[in-house]
């Protein structure tokens, strides 16, 4: 295993005391969460933990209930989606939230088009593709409707967004979970690409191979609570016993099957 | 593909990619099987009218009866507009008959009875429907009230302010001899402008499109080739030509037509050539993705609302114009739901986030024709009531369809 050291990067983000209800249901309880310049930190936990709830509290599409967040050392408040985008964290969505009867370039570009009463499309085109291209992505044509596309496709639709603006953070909720062999790697370098320019960049994953591949930190939740953070060495046997609560649980009974039956 | 360094949109080999004319037809046919189906439904659905019409009375092609029918198209058409705005939003406005109602009655209070001048008494009737709107608007974004029970609420509260407003005569009549009336009744383009304006759309497609091309070609993007550009900027003027020609045979073109085409094209450009155009669609299409994605997704149901209330009082402004009265009788009856077929009739989905300023132009140009065509054989209402139901239902079927074809096919 490569060594990698938490980098003393700028202190972007921090999250103290985070809370969520959505009516009965406390989605997050008391979370707490660091992002520095030029890190990754990776978001992992059961369905259902809260790991979407929490990305879209930092993308101002849910309120918290209670708590702080400071965005370089200043206290904000997000109020709404472009509140978040200006601040310079931008989102990857786990549901996409693409626009289905828009073509890829609207979609890009949705909300941020250039020369508002004049839609420079020759511009945003070329952009597009140029976005695309860092991607790899395999997009026959950028004038169709996103609806005529693939899940992987789209999936790289949302990513090439959240680039356009050249965000500060990063977060991408679950962003491989639709994508094939090649286009998983593609994610992946870029998200080492954007952490070496310097980004934060905020990662969902259930795939603890990608985790550990390109994480700095790993942030345990369960039950929209923090359990434990973790650095990509630690063990399988640790991580699991975090997401799921116990030490004793279908995974590890499988993993010491398997060693037995191999020995 | 002899081509040794495909353009930036070319790159991928699998896409098949349209060369010359005989490629275009191939894409079209097979975007209108995949149910994008544009205004081709309309287009055949007017024919089918027209030949009906022309079969059962002559008089129906007669320039002077086409003249006739562009200015009745224009007040309606106006409020049509406003339909389309809420409708890309998949919202509707239900009141805007007795939105006109009060424009037109506002018109008759104001400047014939209390003497305001006249451009003040129109100005006082949009600001009416932008205020109407932006409380649609506001109902919908604070309270989460559907537009549908809104507007109707609308409708009623309206009827009875116009009501309120005319008072015990019930009808204000317009000084016949005034500016307003002839604008409704008389006033014809002179024919040498009308034969220059058919130039225009030539010039701008050429340049705009040349400007495009020479951009697209820097870029190293695909471009279309001058040759088709001119093509079909020669066809469009010579199309425009002979309807100009024929119509200049009778009486000419109404000005009254020509604002409500220049409300048109207006309209045409914002929804397709700016960022509020985008955005409308964005929202229509999913305003929670449009939310996310930074849009002030309230702000665009306030402007869409206020515009098509606004676009709804001048269309009675108009129409006070053309019956030279304001009266009881004003935008009610099958004004309402005239407008709003008119949109769906021309292509407009009632799903939301599709839609056209042209669907406005083509759905009342069917509406007027069958109610024209209708009263020239001398039938009665009821049977223009029953036919324009069909139309509608028909036009509503259709886009059902093509809704289902689209999501088979990836459009939607
Ligand atoms: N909009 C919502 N309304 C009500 N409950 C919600 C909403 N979004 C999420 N939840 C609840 O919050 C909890 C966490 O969900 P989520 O953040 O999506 O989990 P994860 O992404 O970790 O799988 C779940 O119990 C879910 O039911
Ligand atoms: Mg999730």
């Amino acid at each position: 295993m490569t060594e990698r050291p938490t980098p003393k990067g700028e202190l972007l983000l921090s999250l103290r005391g985070i809370s969520k209800n959505f009516g009965a249901v406390s989605a997050l309880t008391d979370i707490e969460l660091d992002v520095h310049a030029g890190e990754v930190v990776a978001l992992v936990g059961d369905n259902g933990a809260g790991k979407s709830t929490l990305v879209k509290v930092l993308a101002g599409v849910h309120q918290p209930t209670s708590g702080s967040i400071s965005y370089r050392g200043r206290p904000v408040t997000l109020t709404s989606p472009s509140a978040a985008l200006e601040l310079g964290i931008a989102t990857v969505f786990q549901d996409l939230a693409l626009c289905e009867n828009l073509d890829v370039v609207a979609n890009i570009f949705l909300g941020q088009e250039l020369s508002p009463l004049r839609l420079d499309e020759v511009s945003m085109e070329v952009r597009a593709w140029t976005l695309l291209n860092e991607l790899a992505a395999r997009i026959p044509s950028v004038r169709e409707p996103i609806a005529s596309l693939s899940g992987g496709q789209r999936q790289t639709v949302a990513i090439a967004r959240s680039l356009l603006l050249n965000p500060q953070i990063i977060m991408l909720d679950e962003p491989t979970a639709a994508l094939g062999v090649a286009q998983t790697a593609e994610v992946l370098n870029l998200v080492e690409r954007v952490r070496d320019k310097g980004l934060g960049v905020i990662m969902i994953s259930h795939n603890m191979a990608d985790v550990r591949a390109v994480a700095n930190r790993i942030v345990v939740l369960r039950l929209g609570r923090n359990n434990g953070v973790f650095t990509p060495e630690a063990s399988n046997q640790e991580l699991v016993g975090a997401i799921t609560g116990a030490t004793d649980n279908a995974v590890s009974r499988r993993e010491s099957r398997m060693a037995e039956e191999t020995k | 593909m002899s081509d040794p360094k495909p353009t930036l949109d070319r790159a991928d080999s699998r896409v098949t990619h349209a060369s010359g004319i005989g490629g275009a037809v191939e894409q079209f046919i097979g975007r209108v099987k995949a149910g994008d189906l544009g205004s081709l439904p309309v287009i055949v659905g007017l024919a089918i009218i027209w030949t009906v019409f022309t079969l059962l009375n002559p008089i129906f092609l007669s320039p002077n009866n086409l003249v006739n029918m562009l200015f009745d198209c224009s007040t309606t058409g106006v409020i049509s507009l406003g339909i389309v705005c809420v409708l890309i939003l998949g919202e509707i406005d239900l009141s805007v008959g007795s939105m006109s109602g009060v424009g037109s009655t506002l018109i008759g209070v104001l400047w014939v009875n209390a003497g305001v001048p006249l451009p003040l008494a129109i100005l006082a009737a949009l600001i009416a429907g932008a205020l109407i709107g932006t409380i649609y608007a506001t109902l919908r974004n604070r309270l989460g009230m559907p537009s549908f029970v809104s507007t109707l609420s609308g409708l009623l509260a309206l009827l009875g302010l116009q009501l309120y407003l005319l008072g015990a005569t019930g009808s204000i009549n317009l000084p016949y001899s005034s500016t307003m009336v002839n604008f409704g009744q008389l006033m014809i383009m002179a024919k040498p402008l009308s034969y220059a304006l058919c130039l225009v759309p030539c010039v701008v497609m050429l340049v705009v499109g040349l400007q495009t091309n020479a951009k697209r070609r820097a870029a190293n993007l695909s471009a279309g080739s001058s040759g088709g550009l001119a093509l079909r900027a020669g066809l469009t003027t010579l199309g425009l030509l002979a309807v100009i020609f024929y119509l200049n045979l009778g009486r000419g073109v109404p000005w009254m037509f020509a604002l409500f085409v220049a409300l048109v094209l207006v309209m045409n450009y914002a929804f397709t050539r700016t960022q509020w155009g985008r955005s409308m669609k964005a929202v229509g299409g999913n305003a929670e993705a449009a939310r996310r994605a930074g849009i002030n997704v309230r702000r665009i149901y306030v402007s869409a609302f206020m515009l098509c209330s606004t676009f709804a009082a001048l269309g009675g402004v108009l129409s006070s114009a053309r019956l030279a009265s304001a009266s009881q009788q004003a935008g009610t009856g099958d004004v309402n739901l005239n407008a709003i077929a008119a949109a769906v009739i021309g292509g407009t989905s009632l799903f939301g986030g599709r839609g056209s300023a042209f669907s406005a132009l083509l759905g009342i140009i069917v509406i007027q024709s069958i109610a024209n065509g209708l009263t020239l054989l001398n039938l009665s209402s009821s049977l223009r009531y029953m036919i324009t139901g069909g139309v509608l239902a028909i036009a509503v079927i259709v886009d059902s369809l093509a809704r289902q074809s689209r999501v088979s096919h990836g459009r939607a």
